[in-house]
């Protein structure tokens, strides 16, 4: 919050000494932002603050801002209390497949589909888009239903799975992409004899980095993030992940204030890391699936 | 060039215009570099789909016998009252969420879109998007806890008693969408701000010349030129509000009562809990044909009053 007032306040400097005129209306403006941007971290502020209090501390009022002592006990706790180390593991590994095995499949598709156009290729490509008007809730129950008679219900594979195989949002943004690409730069590996694969994966690949990147971090923050799924396939709390856990942590806790908010915490940490380095990315990448399509 | 947005939202409608060269070699690569996608297609998109539209014409718990009852499902669920409870919360919920999330996230983008000082804000209101359901559910229950909750003090502090945000049947909905809001709000306007930068600056310095007011250059540029972005962020949020859970399941469990009880919550329940797949299924479907309806009513009516750049 410091570096955002920092710049607010050199904002105002600057428009103050370039322009005689200070504009108020502008000031007035930065002043509602501020306020705005405040409101919106302070759930997330406010979480921190109260996971280190104890109990005369969370029923205090007026509230405590700043927790005094600091109680990091109730961290170890909620890991004792919960497999959260394990729900950490279990999110991390399953998201991390997910995400580089869609980004492999999806790859390979949009580039099937931006490059390699053959009979039939359109109608199934039209196919693909039209499934992203399929909501979630028509697919659960029958997928559900599959998912028992493989016996893969309680197994993380019903989460993996159909995450690495099938994202039609990707595909269809990765192929934007692709075709983006000119065709002169594979022109010169189809002279050198390079067949479609060796194409893909040194020409189009190296280049669709960045859009490699932002969806990539969609699939992240969505497979992280996911609990309805989650929630239908997964019953031993060891095969937890972390919003599925949570949400279990919560029915045990409720009364807790201080122990939710620890674990409300955890759970947000990693993403909100993840969002601090990668911003620009995702940001961007928001702005693709709304503008470029 | 902006036809792709609506092309992009509406896939369905979507042709491809080039010649398509034909080659037998393509075709062997193409469906190799197709088959895991085309795969996961059939398995997880189009068996599920049609399994979907068959069971919810048969009666079955998932155990015992499955046996076809016609139109059966769709007359439970239409003489069901908690469905068109679910329902009922469901419009609230989209009548809440949608036109007062959609007009704070333009005014924040339009406030954005030329101030310094921009990306450290953008980041702030867009943070909350990025964060699961269930951890912006804990933390919400926290702040609208009716007797200790941080916005209940707050409101003490300038003299008014806050209700139970939660536990009120008449204020849970809106409890609810209130915090949606916030959750969504940095994504909309991001995709407004996008929408934003891409009106060329050519009309505003025209208009100026002109002599037209900041008002006048937002109702005469700013809007008709932004209209497909809104048209966008419009559909998405409809849709996206109709498939309303995961807030209701984690916060109030639809209650109190069955006063945040949605559809998709209703579908959930009538399969996961009472084992009724059949008439799951049929709920199902039938937020699906309004998904689909309305999707499909908006691409006409857009054309009406949507501009576009040429």
């Amino acid at each position: 919050m410091k570096s955002n007032t920092q710049t607010l306040n050199d904002n105002v400097m600057t428009v103050a000494q370039t322009k005689k005129k200070i504009a108020p209306a502008r000031i007035l403006l930065h002043i509602v932002l501020t306020i705005g941007a405040l409101l919106m971290v302070f759930p997330f502020l406010w979480t921190i603050s109260s996971s280190l209090k104890d109990m005369t501390q969370i029923f205090a009022v007026p509230p405590v801002w700043i927790p005094d002592p600091i109680v990091w006990s109730n961290y170890v706790d909620s890991f004792t209390a919960m497999p959260f180390g394990r729900a950490y593991w279990n999110s991390f590994y399953i998201t991390a497949i997910v995400v580089v095995a869609q980004l492999f499949t999806g790859s390979m598709a949009a580039y099937a589909f931006a490059k390699l156009r053959f009979r039939g290729s359109g109608v199934l490509f039209i196919l693909f888009l039209a499934t992203m008007m399929i909501p979630k809730q028509v697919t659960m129950i029958p997928l559900y239903l599959i998912m028992d008679k493989i016996n893969w219900l309680d197994t993380h594979l019903a989460l993996i799975v159909p995450g690495a195989l099938f994202n039609a949002f990707a595909v269809f943004l990765l192929r934007q992409f692709i075709r983006g690409i000119p065709k002169e730069l594979e022109e010169a590996a189809v002279m050198d004899g390079a067949n479609p694969f060796r194409i893909y994966w040194s020409v189009i690949l190296p280049l669709i980095r960045p859009a490699l990147a932002a969806v990539g971090i969609f699939i992240f923050m969505g497979t992280y993030n996911n609990f309805i799924d989650a929630l239908i396939y997964l019953s031993t709390p060891e095969n937890f992940t972390v919003p599925l856990l949570l949400n279990n942590f919560k029915g045990l806790y409720v009364t807790n204030w201080a122990y939710m908010m620890a674990g409300a915490t955890i759970s947000v940490i990693p993403v909100i890391i993840v969002y601090m380095f990668a911003q620009r990315h995702i940001i961007e990448g928001v702005t693709l699936t709304g503008i470029k399509g | 060039m902006r036809e792709w947005e609506w092309t992009s939202l509406l896939p369905i409608l979507y042709f491809n215009k080039e010649v398509s060269n034909v080659r037998k070699n393509n075709a062997l690569w193409g469906l190799i570099f197709l088959t895991p996608q085309l795969l996961g297609l059939i398995i997880f998109a189009i068996i599920p789909l049609i399994s979907a539209l068959v069971l919810s014409f048969m009666e079955w718990d998932g155990f015992g016998e499955r046996s076809f009852v016609g139109l059966e499902n769709f007359i439970y669920q239409f003489s069901s009252s908690d469905f068109w409870k679910a329902t009922y919360n469901t419009i609230l919920y989209t009548v809440l969420t949608v036109p007062i999330g959609l007009m704070i996230s333009l005014l924040l983008a339009i406030a954005l879109n030329k101030i310094k000082g921009k990306e450290i804000y953008r980041l702030f209101y867009f943070m909350p998007v990025v964060t699961s359901s269930v951890s912006i559910g804990v933390i919400w229950m926290w702040i609208l806890n009716g007797d200790l909750g941080i916005l209940n003090q707050a409101l003490a502090m300038i003299g008014i008693v806050g209700p139970d945000w939660l536990t009120n049947t008449n204020l849970v909905m809106i409890s609810i969408a209130m915090l949606s809001i916030w959750w969504q709000l940095g994504y909309n306007m991001v995709i407004f701000l996008a929408g934003l930068q891409g009106i060329s600056k050519t009309y505003y310095e025209a208009a100026e010349i002109d002599g037209a007011s900041k008002f006048q250059q937002f109702r005469n540029i700013t809007l008709p030129m932004l209209s497909p972005t809104t048209f966008f962020v419009a559909i998405m949020a409809i849709i996206g509000s109709f498939q309303v859970f995961d807030q209701a399941f984690v916060m109030t469990n639809g209650g109190p009562g069955k006063a945040s009880y949605t559809m998709v919550y209703h579908i959930y329940d009538n399969a996961f809990v009472d084992f009724r797949f059949g008439e799951s299924s049929a709920a199902a479907m039938i937020l699906f044909v309004v998904i689909l309806i309305f999707t499909l009513v908006q691409f006409k009516l857009q054309k009406r009053w949507v501009h576009y750049e040429e």
